[in-house]
């Protein structure tokens, strides 16, 4: 049947330095021999797929790029198999490009510094104990369905100021949205007017009823020159913080205790040295970022001595950039006390993730609190883990087995 | 004698990582965006020297200046 919109198949990738697909089925399982051999023969590569996507392989040439807003916008952040109109799904300031980026970024800030994310704390550890709880007499658990997607949904819930109990709806949207939505646009655009219409309910509650929460805070903002913000640029806004703060921290959570399952040495050590996990936290943000972002070339240029031409995607892919061994010394392998990281997980230049601070407090309390209560945990041989496609990476179903091995 | 550091923030690099505020509390403060800036005039105090440098090589944006006096 021919039917518009269904997705299209993509053909099996047999060269991956001309040919590179990062929805292909041996990326989303294990990305980092792929990327190994892209670094190695260039630090810039093309694919004519996604019409026309140049990649970054180095750390360096990441970072020229993340800094060059005048050759790479952001008004498309996500490479997929078609370039719909650009202003129809604008989330600022993740979507902005100077000199618009700045003040909408400036609004979004204060609510996420490290001080006022050390008073969401108490009830991130309340969560996380509350989701413990549900499974830790069972023996076993899927600690990506039942552990690290609840997490980072009920923080950002809670910031917002929606029910937490809403959490299934939003995980719906987010993976129309960044997985379905990479070959299939009308799931995209349902999940962003479901969330549209979802929000809009809140804002017009709000209206009579004020309340001490993100959407509140968003309506009562002003632009620069004094105004309130359009029901667009806080639907936008809306839209970005539910979004860029479930998945991520999801996975950024779920590839953490994979690793801890899989290396008991580096368990003990954090179990024995809790002081340690923020440093821990850093290396496994470095050693399995989640976020893979894009920028549209809109001038021609050069990015580490290669051309490139206007009308290309890039994938500016952070995880690559935190592998490469150039900036990191033994950058395959997760050094639990690395001292020296300056990793890009969160983004480099002006598009810093905004929710940084909100990810890296959650990943510390999730797990230091799993560590206090379920210290002995392993990989369950008899279940299969999986790991998402596409823009954000983590498992999204992990087998553990719980407790001491018999 | 040992040397005399001060550590500084360049303004226009700085994006509101925050490492060196998690990794040297004492010597850098962040404004209301969560920008950083460097406590007082960036003087590191005796004893402080590591966490000075620590702070450097952890920003990814490359915004911290060390230098020695």
């Amino acid at each position: 049947m021919s039917d518009v919109s269904q997705p299209a198949a993509h053909p099996p990738v047999t060269d991956w330095v001309n040919d590179f697909d990062h929805t292909d089925p041996q990326w989303t399982e294990d990305p980092f021999p792929i990327w190994e051999e892209l670094r190695a023969a260039s630090p810039l590569v093309h694919t004519e797929r996604f019409l026309g996507c140049y990649m970054p392989t180095t750390y360096e040439a990441v970072r020229e790029i993340a800094n060059d807003t005048e050759h790479f916008s952001s008004r498309r952040i996500i490479v997929r198999d078609v370039r719909p109109e650009v202003a129809r799904n604008a989330a600022p300031p993740i979507t902005s490009d100077p000199p618009v980026h700045k003040p909408a970024k400036q609004l979004l800030l204060p609510p996420f510094t490290p001080d006022a994310m050390k008073k969401l704390e108490p009830r991130m550890r309340a969560i996380c104990n509350e989701l413990i709880d549900g499974f830790i007499a069972d023996g076993r658990v899927d600690a990506a369905a039942r552990y690290s997607k609840y997490i980072p949904v009920r923080a950002i819930a809670h910031m917002l100021g929606i029910p937490e109990s809403d959490s299934d709806l939003f995980i719906t949207w987010i993976h129309m949205i960044l997985e379905l939505g990479i070959k299939d646009e009308t799931k995209l655009l349902q999940a962003v007017q479901e969330m549209s219409a979802y929000f809009r309910t809140h804002i017009e509650e709000r209206r009579s009823k004020p309340t001490d929460d993100l959407i509140s805070y968003l309506m009562n903002a002003k632009d620069k020159e004094g105004q309130p913000l359009e029901e667009s640029h806080v639907l936008g806004s809306l839209r970005l913080l539910l979004i860029a703060g479930i998945d991520t921290t999801w996975s950024a959570i779920g590839s953490s205790l994979w690793h801890l399952a899989r290396t008991p040495v580096d368990r003990e050590r954090l179990i024995a040295e809790p002081e340690l996990i923020p440093t821990a936290v850093e290396e496994l943000l470095r050693a399995y970022s989640p976020v893979t972002m894009a920028r549209e070339v809109v001038k021609e240029t050069t990015v580490s001595g290669c051309p490139v031409k206007a009308g290309n995607m890039v994938l500016l892919s952070f995880p690559a950039a935190n592998r490469d061994p150039k900036m990191f010394p033994d950058a395959d392998k997760v050094v639990i006390d690395r001292r020296e990281n300056r990793h890009a997980a969160f983004g480099l230049g002006i598009h810093r993730c905004v929710g940084s601070n909100l990810a890296r407090m959650e990943m510390q309390v999730a797990l230091e609190e799993w560590l206090k209560r379920i210290p002995d945990f392993a990989l369950d041989p008899a279940g299969t883990v999986t790991w998402s496609q596409g823009t954000v990476r983590g498992p999204r179903q992990l087998p553990f087995l719980l407790g001491k091995a018999m | 004698m040992a040397e005399r550091l001060k550590v500084h923030v360049d303004p226009d690099k700085c994006q509101g990582h925050a490492r060196c505020k998690a990794l040297a509390p004492e010597l850098f403060e962040l404004d209301e965006y969560g920008n950083a800036h460097e406590v007082g005039d960036g003087t590191v105090p005796p004893g402080l020297e590591d966490k000075a440098w620590l702070a450097k090589s952890n920003c990814p944006e490359i915004a911290i200046d060390v230098i020695e006096e």
